[in-house]
């Protein structure tokens, strides 16, 4: 601040004026760091914190689209929890992360492992296995939709084909069981890049001694990575995981357009369910309360996430 | 990675396990990208036949649903709608998390670090929980239903992530080149657009291709504060409304799916190691 106002004084601008003490205030360390995050700061009070405490006041009332509602206290909480479908989709969305975040985890460390081997094509090799998760979801889901139709499903006819399967095979997207399958399967591959992408970056971050000190020792691959590459990751691995919980357990995108809940409502996750009750039925206090049944579990992942990051 | 001193045979076993091992994995990335293009190109007579084989073309490669997708449809004003939302809402993001990014990463003020974590929990908070209200909000401003709704409302997401990551690059610039440029007389705007700015341009570009991909592929708001067919973003419209009725034309679909996501394929070839380090750096949601 002191160094602002000498430097000005250095530069022979006339001192007295309007304008040249405008300046001068504004050249002032946190008067200039308030204002630029003033854009920032508006943005996130209007169209962040003042819809979220919106979305608080709608799950108390019997708000409708169209129109504003009455107080009704904790009415809507207890009509949806009363009801089967949300009870399903409770059961679903943990059902549904918990498995896929597993594949995701297993399969992505093993990816990246391979991935950061020196192979010829290994830029060509990146790049391939992480294109599902620069194309839009909505698309690409959309190509998966065909690949599970009831008729002409192409996993069928392979399956068949090579005797895996006996004619006419699973009708995917008919059933529960096999619809949440097929909502895993999307997730999965859609989410899998961004784990092995991370990872592997964490991977080349260890120093190459670590591996050598273990091989000299007579250390197994298998030892090599339990003892020495799986502890190292462990950051890394921590805040992948906690990222890809959020989203996992907010996913819309693939329930949406594979199988919009269906059939008869039991493939419905949080987002999915509030969706339909709030703007399809038009029912938008029941659908905040439904999304609002999202936020421990967001808590809680906030408090990790927050807590990681001040230890480092 | 890990060479020690191996026979050369034992290399070259496991450069083939290697190989052997990804296989599935670049098959199971690529394969429904494959079958997609595929459908895209094949008549509608073999398409909905049971007795031809889905996995390549028979009968000739066919334009007709391209065709179909350009003459019959608004496909053109959706990407036109898709392209105007995402450079417009990129840019109004790039402008307020640069000088937010700056303003946390370098200066001392009172609230800096409580600031700094408000705009993390913002980050991690998903639009599948705002979705309800921001759509009042839309009507209320008078947007609803215009591809300003989504102008307005993508920086929700893309600010956040962008000061985050654009917080990165500004830490690493040393203090002592900026204090130069001030004890200099250059005032601290100028030090910020003629100093932190260049030296930042790498986070830049990931923030201005991390944008792009971002509400380009962005669904749950485009889908409910835009119904009219004329303001949809390619990515709804596509989805939305290429169905009638319950009747999917799963050639068009396909081709309309394959050419929206066009785009942001091109900027992902061109600029592949940016999107690495991206990801990497802000570990965006995925």
């Amino acid at each position: 601040m002191a160094v602002g106002s000498r430097a000005l004084a250095a530069t022979g601008v006339q001192a007295p004026g309007r304008l040249a003490r405008v300046r001068e205030w504004w050249e002032q360390e946190h008067i200039f760091g308030y204002g630029l995050i003033l854009p920032a700061f508006v943005l996130i009070t209007c169209l962040v914190a003042y819809p979220f405490g919106m979305a608080i006041y709608f799950s108390l009332s019997d708000y409708w689209v169209g129109s504003p509602g009455s107080f009704v206290g904790l009415a809507n909480f207890r009509d949806i929890l009363g009801n089967e479908v949300f009870r399903q989709a409770v059961w679903n969305s943990f059902v549904f992360t918990a498995i896929a975040l597993t594949c995701k985890a297993v399969l992505g460390v093993w990816l990246a492992l391979l991935l950061a081997r020196n192979l010829r094509g290994k830029r060509l090799l990146r790049g391939a296995v992480l294109l599902p998760w620069v194309i839009p979801t909505a698309l690409s889901t959309l190509g998966w939709l065909w690949m599970f139709d009831s008729l002409y499903s192409v996993v069928n006819w392979t399956a068949i084909r090579l005797g895996l399967m006996t004619a006419p095979g699973p009708n995917w997207l008919g059933i529960s069981s096999y619809a949440m399958l097929a909502i895993i399967t999307v997730n999965v591959w859609r989410g899998l890049p961004f784990f092995a992408i991370t990872v592997l970056a964490g991977l080349v971050s260890i120093p190459r001694e670590f591996y050598e000190a273990a091989e000299v020792d007579g250390a197994s691959s298998f030892r090599r990575f339990w003892f020495v590459t799986l502890p190292l990751l462990k950051p890394v691995l921590a805040v992948v995981i906690l990222f890809s919980t959020i989203f996992t357990f907010n996913d819309f995108n693939i329930v949406y357009v594979l199988t919009r809940g269906g059939p008869m409502n039991t493939t419905h996750l949080f987002a999915t369910l509030a969706y339909q009750t709030g703007l399809a039925g038009g029912n938008l206090g029941q659908g905040a309360a439904i999304s609002l049944f999202m936020l421990p579990m967001l808590g809680m992942v906030v408090f990790f996430q927050l807590r990681y990051i001040r230890r480092e | 990675m890990i060479t020690g001193v191996r026979s050369r045979a034992a290399r070259r076993r496991s450069i083939a396990f290697g190989y052997a091992n990804l296989v599935p994995f670049v098959f199971f990335a690529l394969f429904p990208f494959y079958f997609m293009l595929v459908t895209s190109f094949k008549s509608n007579a073999e398409l909905y036949s049971l007795k031809s084989i889905p996995l390549w073309i028979q009968n000739g490669v066919i334009l007709d649903h391209y065709r179909y997708l350009f003459g019959r449809t608004e496909f053109l004003t959706w990407i036109k709608n898709s392209l105007i939302i995402s450079v417009a809402s990129t840019g109004i993001s790039l402008v307020i998390a640069v000088l937010a990014g700056y303003s946390l990463a370098r200066l001392r003020f009172r609230g800096v670090g409580s600031f700094g974590t408000a705009v993390f929990i913002t980050y991690l908070v998903p639009p599948t929980l705002l979705f309800l209200p921001l759509s009042q909000v839309v009507v209320w401003l008078g947007i609803a239903d215009t591809i300003w709704a989504l102008i307005v409302t993508y920086p929700t997401f893309l600010v956040p992530f962008s000061t985050w990551l654009l917080m990165g690059y500004f830490r690493t610039i040393p203090r002592e080149i900026e204090e130069c440029a001030l004890v200099d007389g250059a005032s601290r705007m100028q030090t910020l657009t003629r100093i932190a700015l260049p030296m930042a341009i790498p986070g830049i570009v990931c923030v201005i291709l991390f944008g792009f991909t971002l509400t380009w592929n962005e669904f749950i708001y485009a889908l409910t504060f835009v119904s009219q067919t004329a303001n949809k973003t390619a990515v709804v419209g596509v989805t939305a409304d290429l169905i009638r009725g319950d009747i999917y034309y799963w050639g068009s679909l396909m081709a309309g799916a394959v050419l929206a996501s066009v785009p942001v394929v091109a900027c992902y070839v061109f600029f592949l190691d940016y999107y690495v380090s991206g990801l990497t750096a802000g570990a965006v949601k995925g």
